[in-house]
């Protein structure tokens, strides 16, 4: 599905990344944890194309193909897919409009037939029931005076719109209560598959309870310094995360 | 005897103007008159002049024009706007062509061109002393006149358009239009300008409004030149009680536009909405200068221009708003916004409130940003090309100004010209 390798990004002159491996198998789920400014969101902001970083050393293979080599937009037509983790609000822009241009773009990309005005709107329909957000799109702008929890659900349903096979969630659950918590999670499992792989970035072992990962990973500065499965991530919920930054160092010693 | 001695373009610009007789003269012969000893004394205006300081005239000034009375109607046929059943009122190279327009029996609505226009007819208009040498050349030479006039209490549901096409090289057009909405009658007037690629034109177009007691009018003024043509409008509204004006400027295109709207409150209790946008390309050229006079209590006036500047392009926006002493519970909102797309693209953009009355409620802002890239990027990551994500931006910026158009073939038709010129999302 997507294989990273030694990869180095910076910001500003600032290294961020600093040699960072990763290979995600179709159907897996990865988690991945790491304390404040590991480089988490980065990584998911040089994945998904992002300008202000610079990709220094490495390489990205995904599906077989340089994504490094691709623009934004391609990447996401050929599957991969990040859900932001501050959605961006785009006064004027109607919801309904961005989406069907999006997924118009995206089909023919792919090479499918472009959709009728009537299975537009199914497919709107079916996917919007997925996050809970059914005929609440249609007249507002993109994100746009959107509560917390309708931003990380709308990004779940463009997510489900554009039906990719690497889904990138970039702290989807930071801010949101309980209940949009579950709705976000149900989304998403429901999107799991054998062919559809996700990365999910998170801070706090709760979401995992709802998506339950194949793997976690720990990101610290820069790079993966620890993996395992998801009771990696209970122990880093009770154990914190300086116990790993003393191993990394008693290692770089 | 021949001289060698450099004519100074502002004389060459009246022995011009000076072959034609003004179509004003028998109406308005003291206008007239006025404007002649104006235009002796004016001098075409530079960037020294406060009012011109980012809008140079030196190519005007530098080309050769001349007042061309042909009925050539080639190009007639891009002026049509689709969809759009209205009285047609054609102007070409600034003469009124009624062979080309179709003035049918309305009834309530009087269509009077050139000598058929009296001074009885003109007289509740308030031509302006000229405010600078192109507005006195415009009333000295004003090549024909229109007088449209809705009677009282009539609402005329047939919108009106008024085309002004210029297809000669060289030619310098100086139409004037009159529209008269008497009390309670209310009417929608769409007047388009349109050009010829590599056809040099300069277009002075006046403009006089006037709006009785309790009538209704919309306004829209669509600018759809060419880069060749140079244009500059001076609209004159005047409102009085009750009254209410919708003015809207679109530039869709054109390469050198100078728009000057001065709106009078005469009166209590009027509503007065001033709305453009401009999307100017290359090294195109847009000035709006708008002038608000409250000058009676409880009116409200509300203003909204925006704009999008491409490449090299520039762009003016100077709105003045007056409040006078007695003006009080005066609303006045002033916005202009702008977006600079162009590296190399200028925008000079000043508001100017002056407010003498002290119980009022006043506002205005203004923004000069460049393209969101983080919404830029948001809908590239959706899959987006960059230009499909640009386009929508656009649409959605300069949507709520397109939105305050009321006729709605009018707005369509604006749309599907700034999606063909690839501008806006479709």
């Amino acid at each position: 599905m997507i294989e990273i390798k030694n990869l180095h990004a910076r910001i500003d002159e600032k290294e961020i990344l600093r040699g960072l491996n990763l290979v995600v198998k179709p159907g897996e789920v990865h988690a991945i944890m790491g304390p404040n400014g590991s480089g988490k969101s980065t990584l998911a902001s040089v994945l998904a194309g992002k300008e202000d970083y610079e990709v220094t050393e490495g390489s990205v293979e995904f599906n077989g193909k340089d994504l490094l080599d691709m623009a934004p937009e391609i990447r996401a037509r050929e599957g991969l897919f990040l859900a932001f983790q501050y959605p961006v609000e785009i006064p004027g822009v109607s919801n309904m409009n961005f989406i069907k241009a999006a997924v118009a773009e995206t089909r023919e990309h792919r090479g499918l037939p472009a959709l009728s005005a009537k299975e537009f709107l199914q497919l709107v329909n079916e996917k919007s029931k997925l996050v809970e957000l059914d005929g609440q799109l249609t007249n507002r702008s993109v994100n746009e005076g959107f509560s917390g929890g309708e931003k990380k659900r709308n990004e779940v349903f463009q997510m489900a719109m554009l039906d990719p096979t690497l889904g990138i969630l970039d702290e989807t659950d930071s801010g949101l209560d309980i209940d949009a918590l579950r709705i976000v999670a149900n989304g998403v499992n429901a999107m799991r598959s054998p062919e559809r792989s996700f990365v999910v970035i998170t801070h706090y072992q709760r979401l995992l309870d709802f998506i339950v990962p194949d793997f976690v990973h720990v990101l610290y500065k820069g790079r993966i310094v620890k993996s395992g499965t998801k009771e990696l991530a209970l122990e880093l919920e009770e154990r914190g995360y300086d116990w790993i930054k003393e191993e990394v160092a008693a290692e770089q010693a | 005897m021949e001289t060698t001695t450099d004519i100074r373009p502002k004389d060459k610009m009246i022995a011009i103007s000076e072959s034609a007789v003004s179509a004003l003269s028998a109406a308005l012969p003291e206008v007239v008159a006025n404007a002649k000893a104006q235009l002796q004394q004016l001098d075409i205006p530079t960037t020294r002049n406060e009012e011109w300081k980012y809008t140079r005239t030196t190519r005007i000034a530098a080309e050769s024009w001349s007042i061309k009375n042909d009925s050539n109607t080639s190009g007639l046929d891009n002026t049509i706007i689709d969809n759009l059943d209205a009285i047609r009122l054609v102007f070409i190279n600034g003469f009124f062509s009624a062979e080309n327009s179709a003035i049918s029996g309305v009834e309530g609505l009087t269509v009077l061109s050139n000598e058929n226009i009296s001074s009885e007819n003109l007289k509740k208009f308030n031509v302006p002393t000229p405010a600078n040498f192109f507005e006195a050349l415009q009333q000295v030479s004003s090549t024909s006149a229109l007088y449209i006039s809705v009677e009282k209490n009539r609402a005329i549901e047939k919108p009106v358009h008024i085309v002004h096409l210029t297809n000669a090289p060289q030619a310098l057009a100086l139409p004037s239009v009159f529209v008269n909405v008497e009390s309670s009658a209310s009417i929608n007037i769409t007047e388009s300008f349109h050009g010829f690629e590599s056809t040099k034109t300069l277009t002075i177009r006046g403009l006089h409004i006037n709006v009785d007691a309790n009538a209704k009018i919309e306004f829209n003024k669509v600018q759809a030149e060419k880069d060749e043509q140079f244009h500059i409008s001076l609209d004159n509204v005047n409102i009085a009680n009750d009254g209410r004006s919708n003015f809207n400027t679109l530039t869709v295109d054109g390469g050198w536009i100078r728009n000057d709207l001065r709106i009078s409150l005469d009166g209590q209790n009027i509503e007065a909405n001033l709305n453009g946008f401009y999307l100017p390309r290359g090294k195109q050229l847009i000035d709006n200068h708008t002038k608000v006079d409250h000058r009676f209590p409880h009116c409200n006036s509300n203003e909204l221009y925006k704009g999008i500047l491409f490449d090299q392009s520039q762009g003016v926006f100077n709105g003045k708003v007056y409040v006078r002493k007695d003006a009080q519970k005066t609303n006045a909102y002033q916005n202009n916004a702008n977006v600079l797309v162009g590296e190399d693209a200028q925008m000079n953009t000043k508001p100017e409130l002056e407010i003498y009355a002290d119980d009022v409620k006043c506002s205005h802002g203004t923004t000069t940003g460049q393209t969101d890239e983080s919404a830029m990027f948001y809908l590239r990551a959706r899959g987006l090309s960059e230009d499909s994500a640009r386009k929508l931006l656009t649409t959605a910026f300069i949507n709520d100004v397109l939105n305050k158009v009321e006729n709605e073939t009018v707005r369509t038709h604006i749309i599907e010209a700034l999606s063909q010129k690839g501008l806006l999302y479709n």
